[in-house]
């Protein structure tokens, strides 16, 4: 049984059919490469294992129990994170705020009738996990619009932690990063996988799916055109499947 | 290092999360300036009277930082304040009901109105400036209608003690001015109320992402900012003595002003009730000080619109933008 397990996945808009019987497992603790032209149907395939879509045909399983019916809310609590290219960071807020954003933890100092926000709580619990993934923040308390960007993906991922997830879905990590932004995130994608977290990385980058994926999928019109070990393989021979000269 | 050992305190938490320094410091020079131009300002009498003059604006300005934290506006609370000051006239004078139900009224009418404006905004996606726009119209139509345009003159005793009372030396609206302060600042600041606001005004799709509710919190802030235009109707019926259905016209660009300067963005995310307060006072004291000096008052709607100008700009210079 692996952590991930999609068999036959199909998913039809009107007419077209955006994924047609897409098959793979992913294994715990395991970075997958998730390859493929614009409309190969990598977004569509990962809104479906995280509940925004309903496959029309086909099964998703976490962990041996299907997660197929699910609601968005019910995959998340079961630990799947999907990490969006926007982030949905709020850019004036502090980097404690917006790791906690939604679930700020309260206290109630003479038995007040509304809580209060647990400040000092917040801002350690955030550090701690900011320092348990080893990114580099310059303070708890920066409001996160003046971080770079690869700060904000590294605040992106902290927040996606605390919701101890399994697997973590992202979505272009190191799209608009400058280059040793991008080893930064790689490295964070490591640190998780050595948690013993999944991470399904989609990206247009081959370098950085080269450089850290075990394994590399590639779609193409729907459908699974390649599966391999990324030793295994080679940059030409992706790409050669993303396009379809395989 | 860890993150967790940076300085900290509920002092440097304060300073941080409250007023951009430059309104505060702004607050003061113009203050030690008037008190060198005039030998009364700085007499607690005209203080009081500073706050005095500031609480019916100040009271409104609380409630537009909130809206406006939200990225929303309401431009509704000038008229709204004219509308429920005239519904609590109504309610204790003409159909003579006991002097508690007038300040049950005033604030029923108040978020009666901004609940309306809150539903609008969301449930039939209407900007917030039409609809609160249209809302500006409609209740000082309504005020003036509830009371043939003429203003309602006397009110009972207890009524009026709410504005003209001096409990302790101190004018009972700058108590009630203080106190809807602190309790918003405590709920801008640190609560989850308030940090839905802000995030609602930073990100929307943030925060309905995180699970954020965002269409409730938007129509009780509308609801919020209605109800303190009914706490200024409340203060204005009973300073005055009367139901005036033509109270408080302009006092929104007063109030959004005043938040402005106080370091509030426009465009949503970030503002403070402390900043808000400041901004207030610094036109207060402008208006003040201005008249004490016998100075036309033409000067000084100039010299508020300079000062707001100049907030925005400061603002802008200041703030490292990060591009977007």
């Amino acid at each position: 049984m692996s952590l991930l397990d999609l068999t036959g996945v199909t998913k039809r808009f009107a007419t077209v059919e955006a994924l047609r019987g897409v098959s793979f497992a992913v294994e715990a603790g395991s970075v997958i490469g998730l390859v493929g032209d614009n409309g190969a149907g990598k977004s569509t395939l990962m809104k479906c294992v995280t509940g925004v879509h309903r496959p029309d045909d086909g099964s998703i399983s976490l962990n041996g129990q299907s997660i197929t019916d699910l609601d968005p809310g019910a995959i998340r609590r079961l630990g799947v994170e999907m990490i969006y290219q926007d982030l949905a960071l709020a850019r004036q807020q502090d980097v404690a705020a917006n790791i906690f954003l939604g679930r700020e933890p309260t206290r109630r100092p003479f038995g007040l009738p509304v809580g209060l926000i647990d400040q000092p709580r917040m801002e350690r619990e955030a550090a701690a996990i900011i320092d348990r993934l080893g990114a580099r923040i310059p303070s708890i308390r920066v409001p996160v619009g003046q971080l770079s960007g690869g700060q904000q993906q590294s605040v992106a991922i902290a927040r996606a932690l605390t919701f101890a997830p399994k697997l973590m879905i992202m979505d272009e990590p190191t799209a608009a990063l400058a280059v040793r932004e991008v080893d930064h995130v790689l490295d964070l994608i490591r640190e998780l996988r050595r948690q013993g977290i999944a991470v399904i990385l989609i990206s247009h980058r081959l370098t950085d799916v080269f450089s850290v994926c075990d394994r590399i999928i590639a779609l193409r019109q729907g459908q699974v055109v390649a599966d391999e070990l990324t030793v295994r393989t080679s940059m030409n021979v992706v790409v050669a499947h993303i396009v379809g000269a395989g | 290092m860890s993150l967790a050992t940076q300085s900290s305190g509920w002092l440097g938490r304060l300073g941080r999360s409250t007023v951009r320094t430059e309104s505060l410091v702004v607050l003061v020079l113009l203050m030690a300036a008037m008190s060198v131009l005039s030998p009364y300002f700085l007499s607690v009498s005209n203080l009081l009277n500073v706050l005095l003059a500031t609480a019916t604006i100040g009271v409104l300005a609380i409630g537009s930082t909130f809206v406006i934290c939200s990225a929303g506006i309401d431009l509704s609370i000038g008229s709204l304040l004219g509308f429920s000051s005239v519904v609590g006239a109504v309610a204790v004078h003409n159909w003579g009901l006991p002097w508690p139900t007038g300040i049950v009224a005033c604030l029923i009418a108040g978020t009666a109105a901004g609940c309306l404006n809150g539903l609008l905004v969301t449930g039939a996606k209407i900007p917030a400036f039409i609809v609160t726009l249209g809302m500006l119209g409609i209740a000082r139509g309504a005020a003036l209608l509830a009371c043939d345009g003429q203003p309602i003159y006397g009110l009972p005793a207890d009524l009026v003690y709410l504005g003209q009372g001096r409990p302790l030396g101190v004018p009972t609206p700058v108590i009630v001015f203080l106190g809807v302060a602190a309790i918003a600042y405590y709920v801008l600041a640190h609560t989850r109320f308030g940090r839905y606001t802000l995030v609602i005004g930073d990100n929307e799709g943030a925060a309905r992402a995180m699970g954020v509710p965002v269409e409730s919190q938007r129509v009780r802030l509308y609801a919020l900012s209605g109800f303190l235009a009914g706490v200024a109707g409340l203060l204005f019926m009973a300073r005055t003595n009367a139901g005036d259905p033509t109270a408080g016209q302009n006092y929104e660009l007063a109030a959004i002003t005043a938040a402005i300067i106080g370091g509030t963005n426009l465009f949503g995310g970030r503002g403070s009730i402390i900043g808000t307060v400041v901004g207030a006072l610094i036109v207060g004291v402008l208006q003040n000080g201005l008249n004490l000096l016998a100075v036309q008052a033409f000067y000084q709607q100039m010299a508020i619109g300079v000062v707001l100008i100049a907030a925005v700009w400061l603002d802008h210079v200041n703030r490292l933008r990060p591009a977007r």
